[in-house]
């Protein structure tokens, strides 16, 4: 356990260090996690857009 | 008896798809959770080492990755003998899929490794045998995404690309072992982590909690990845276009 | 029909004399330009020399496998001799091994001009042409696996590289430590034992991942 936040954010002196992987791996990770919920939302109106001019295409035969 | 059904199912993507729902729902929530939980714990609550301090912590980011990169090689490969033996389709979508993960773990894996490298080692980058093969495991995977995008017909891409993971597969021990055997011979002891002395209970638990974490966001990226790719290819048929019609949930 | 096979393979080499002289030729300028890299620095080269034969070598190697399948499968005889043969391996055996005769061989013959050329001491060549001599058919195997799979692509060159060269890298290292220790005057035995390994792994397993590939070339035409 850190005694203060100052020495949190301090890391004994390798702050910079930690912060740098932790600031960069944190985001990833959490866009990854929205990236599959959105693929799948974007995907499916792409389907949906896509099956709406066929179906006109064959309604209009 | 059982196993041999689910074998073949595993063949079928409709079956796969009206399955896998709260597959992918619980391996979400539960990376999700278990990487919150265990970065916090490893960051704020875990006591320093005694050699290295705080810069330890950054273990918590990079064995997960460094695991996961591996892992995901694997798969590719094992993907790439069900495609080219039992033409399994899931296999192919795998393997189309999956390049881009792996990839970014790779990449985070070292970047991971040369910012830990720096206070621990003095040196942000060290040509010894765990950075060198995993170097090249970077490079295999840009050969699997180049070769994809190489190939204009799907079928054929697939294929070559499980034939490219079989043989990057047989070869990843090989460049691991000789670069371990060249490295250790010529620079004297190097930094294990394995020959450190045993950690203690509090260090290695939210270490374990992540790599679970890791794993299962491994899984739902793979669920969620195959889902996509069975919808994307299947969007001719009957299931799907009743499925698409629906309104989004 | 293997004697068959090469026959007609090392004539048709012979036919395009070419093919078979740039990556050599390659190997001469490339040892040029490193050598004016370091300001002609006899001492340094010949410090470094073992790391600069092999890679140069390798590169070599590489430039010559684009050759290789090409004009068979432009003229479609290679879809024939790949999936009419009986077993399918043995004209792809074939192939390879012509391919190392002009190229794995000849360097390892070439290797003492170079190595000299790069200030090498004389007590370490015997051991860099046997390394060569062992290690060059793994490239020559493992590389046409990458040939392969590429021939039929229009940008194929420096995929090939992409995929290849990671695969070198073990020869590379087993290659280079060889020579660095003879240099040393440190035994190199353990060395020539991996060398000649991955040369038997890649003869017993590349040549059917080769005919994988043709395949998987031929078909998506």
């Amino acid at each position: 356990m850190f005694d203060s936040f100052q020495a949190f954010l301090d890391m004994g002196g390798h702050g910079l260090y930690v912060w740098l992987v932790y600031g960069s791996a944190v985001p990833l990770l959490v866009l990854n996690l929205m990236k599959l919920r959105r693929a799948r939302r974007q995907l499916l109106r792409e389907l949906k857009a896509t099956q709406a001019v066929l179906d006109d295409a064959t309604h209009a035969t | 008896m059982r196993l041999k059904e689910f074998w073949h199912r595993l063949g079928s993507p409709r079956w796969f798809y009206q399955m896998s729902g709260p597959w992918q729902l619980g391996f979400t929530v539960a990376a999700g959770v278990l990487l919150l939980v265990g970065i916090i714990w490893g960051v704020a609550f875990a006591p320093p080492d005694y050699q290295q301090g705080n810069s330890f912590r950054i273990m918590y980011v990079h064995v997960p990755t460094a695991i996961l990169a591996q892992s995901v090689y694997m798969v590719l490969g094992a993907a790439g003998v069900l495609l080219l033996v039992w033409r399994m389709k899931l296999a192919d979508m795998v393997l189309q899929t999956m390049v881009p993960f792996g990839l970014a773990m790779t990449a985070l894996a070292l970047f991971t490794g040369a910012v830990w490298g720096r206070p621990t080692w003095g040196t942000w980058w060290v040509f010894d045998g765990r950075t060198t093969s995993t170097l090249v495991m970077l490079f295999l995977y840009f050969g699997l995404y180049a070769l994809r995008q190489a190939i204009p017909r799907p079928e054929a891409a697939g294929r070559a690309c499980a034939l490219l993971a079989i043989v990057g597969t047989i070869n990843i021990p090989i460049i691991k072992y000789s670069v371990e055997w060249w490295t250790t011979l010529h620079q004297g002891a190097t930094f294990k982590l394995t020959e450190a002395p045993a950690m203690p209970i509090e260090m290695w638990a939210p270490l374990l909690v992540n790599v679970i974490g890791i794993y299962c966001l491994f899984g739902a990226n793979l669920i969620a990845n195959l889902r996509n790719e069975i919808l994307r290819r299947e969007q001719a048929t009957k299931w799907v276009r009743e499925l698409v019609a629906r309104p989004l949930t | 029909m293997f004697r068959v096979q090469f026959h007609r393979e090392w004539l048709s080499m012979m036919r395009s004399r070419d093919e078979v002289l740039n990556p050599l030729v390659f190997l001469f300028l490339a040892v040029t330009l490193f050598a004016m890299g370091f300001g002609g620095d006899a001492k340094v080269l010949g410090e470094f020399s073992p790391g600069i034969v092999w890679v140069l070598v390798l590169l070599a190697n590489l430039l010559s496998l684009e050759a290789m399948f090409r004009r068979d499968f432009e003229d479609g005889s290679l879809e024939q001799m790949v999936l009419l043969a009986d077993p399918q391996f043995l004209p792809v055996l074939a192939k390879i091994t012509a391919q190392w005769c002009v190229t794995g061989f000849a360097m390892t013959l070439l290797a003492p001009v170079v190595a000299l050329m790069l200030n090498m001491p004389v007590s370490a060549l015997p051991t860099l042409m046997v390394c060569l001599l062992l290690g060059t058919p793994a490239l020559s195997l493992v590389g046409a696996v990458g040939a392969a799979l590429t021939v039929g692509l229009r940008r194929g060159g420096v995929l090939l590289a992409l995929l290849v060269l990671p695969l070198y890298l073990p020869v590379l290292i087993f290659g280079v430590s060889a020579v660095v220790d003879v240099m040393a005057g440190i035994d190199t035995v353990a060395q020539i034992y991996w060398l000649a390994a991955i040369s038997m792994l890649a003869v017993t397993a590349a040549p059917f991942a080769v005919v994988a590939a043709i395949r998987i070339s031929v078909e998506q035409t």
